[in-house]
């Protein structure tokens, strides 16, 4: 039962102004820039918009000021915001296929045509904290060499040549929308893709990681990763064709996974798939894996009972937004559910005395 | 002439398409050096919205839903009854009303000069940007080379 309780305006007006001025932090530092915020905490920003379902680097920017760095609180305000804008309509499928690359890497063809091309990747650094950048200092600008502009193939297309790989047969149905209906069970594996690419990165990580310890082990190789900016073309019902609308960077995770066949299929590899906004590969090759973990049914597989092989625990629980929420409201008022807790709890231990009493009484 | 008229929209969709991408800042100062704009009335007032951008699973087959970007829409005719569409990323209002009034522009006798003051110059930007890009990432490809093992 949910009683209205009146008080508590005035405590709640100060704590928000001590929030913000928290959040300012001290006067004698300069304070943070949304340009400052988008530029240089850029893989930050790249998590708010693939979480919070909104590519705009500055509103992600902003939005994680406000939480103060809280990046889940920040995903918050882009679902949020994201609620109060007109839908427009629905974009043509991106072509990951014409990407320009900043980095595409396959852990399984070396000489793949187009290369293995690194880009500002963390791998092969350290981890050494470099004092270097508590100083100021200016960066030295990176070598160049002749640029690739040609479409980089994707890595499967060869081996499709080769009738080796499971197909991903093109179609044009359209798609279910979480954001309109309800997530319901069965799911496909379009809407499955929708809500792992817009899933809590820490709980995608955690289930992808147990199917790699065992937990409906499919021993993926990642056959290719590229990292760039794809055009997003949409028809416009005013002009009659389809114009690019703008362009997004995303992260895109093809894994080549182990396959017995199965009664129908021959022994082949199948695919897991992660596409994810921003520079976000931890994500996109957790989602791949999660991805072909849950495809057991339709591969024919055993369900082995792991956690990553359920869609219902897995699809009900990626949403860090759902669950903060649900997690969160526990510290809010519940003081008549508590009240009626506390009588019940005092009721059975008054009974259970009294029935030890007549116990004793009787002996 | 139905080849005409695909040419003409295949045009269009270049430099709609450039406007949608451009930078707020480069389009801004191309645009604010052409001088007054002709008057218009607005057919749609800016308004900002979003899209739902899609991919396909495996990268080729079926559509699926990606997440939103933001986009800014308008739609206005000039006084010689030219419309212009401006549809642009992201949430600034100015831009998209210069990228309508770019689009009805294009559309007129004034379209060589706005081709060699903004269209030309911002797709050179673009470009040189996204070239520099090309240029670092391809400094960052592997060249394997193997070791000699001696085993013969």
């Amino acid at each position: 039962m949910y009683v209205a309780v009146k008080g508590g305006e005035r405590a709640i007006e100060n704590a928000h102004a001590w929030l913000a001025e928290e959040r300012r932090g001290s006067p004698d530092i300069a304070e943070l820039s949304i340009d400052q915020i988008r530029e240089q905490l850029s893989l930050a920003v790249n998590r708010v918009m693939a979480e919070g379902s909104l590519y705009d680097p500055d509103l992600a920017a902003l939005a994680i000021k406000q939480a103060r760095g809280d990046l889940i609180e920040a995903i918050f305000l882009m679902r949020a915001y994201r609620t109060t804008l007109p839908r427009f309509g629905y974009s043509n499928p991106v072509e990951t296929g014409e990407m320009t690359c900043d980095r595409r890497i396959s852990a399984t063809f070396k000489d793949a045509p187009g290369g293995q091309v690194l880009g500002p990747t963390f791998d092969y650094t350290h981890r050494l904290l470099d004092f270097k950048l508590a100083a100021e200092g200016e960066v030295p600008a990176a070598p160049e060499a002749q640029p690739r502009m040609e479409p980089t193939p994707h890595i499967t297309e060869f081996l499709k040549g080769e009738d080796i790989i499971q197909d991903e047969p093109f179609s044009d149905a359209t798609p279910g929308d979480l954001t309109r209906e309800p997530m319901e069970f069965p799911a496909n594996r379009p809407l499955r893709l929708q809500s792992l690419t817009r899933g809590d990165e820490g709980f995608v990580l955690g289930m992808a990681y147990s199917t790699q310890r065992g937990y409906a082990r499919n021993h993926a190789f990642v056959g290719e990763l590229r990292i760039g900016k794809v055009a997003v073309e949409m028809e416009i019902p005013e002009l009659g064709f389809a114009i690019e609308i703008g362009e997004v960077e995303v992260t895109e995770c093809e894994t080549v996974n182990q396959f017995k066949g199965s009664k129908t299929e021959p022994p082949q590899f199948t695919r897991g798939y992660g596409l994810v906004f921003g520079q976000s590969e931890r994500k996109s090759i957790a989602m791949a894996l999660v991805d072909r973990a849950l495809r057991w049914e339709e591969l024919g597989e055993d369900n082995l009972g792991a956690p990553a092989q359920d869609e219902e625990f897995v699809l009900s629980h990626a949403d860090n937004i759902q669950a903060t929420g649900f997690l969160e409201h526990i510290k809010l008022p519940h003081y008549v559910d508590f009240q009626s807790e506390l009588e019940l709890v005092r009721k059975l231990r008054r009974e259970a005395e009294e029935r030890t009493a007549l116990k004793e009484a009787a002996e | 002439m139905a080849d005409q008229q695909n040419i003409a929209i295949a045009e269009r969709k270049e430099w709609m398409g450039l406007l949608a991408r451009a930078p707020k800042g480069a389009l801004m100062e191309l645009w604010g050096e052409v001088g007054a704009p002709p008057s218009f009335d607005w057919l749609r007032s800016p308004e900002v919205g979003g899209v739902m951008v899609r991919g396909r699973t495996g990268g080729t087959g079926a559509p699926f839903n990606l997440g939103e970007m933001t986009v800014t829409r308008c739609s206005l005719v000039l006084t010689d009854g030219t419309v212009g569409h401006g549809y642009v990323q992201g949430r600034s209002k100015r831009k998209a009303e210069a990228a309508a009034l770019i689009d009805a522009m294009m559309q007129t006798d004034a379209a060589g000069d706005i081709r060699a003051r903004v269209i030309l110059p911002l797709s050179q930007q673009m470009q040189a940007a996204s070239t520099d890009r090309a240029a670092k990432a391809a400094a960052t490809k592997v060249e394997f080379f193997t070791l000699v093992r001696g085993e013969d």
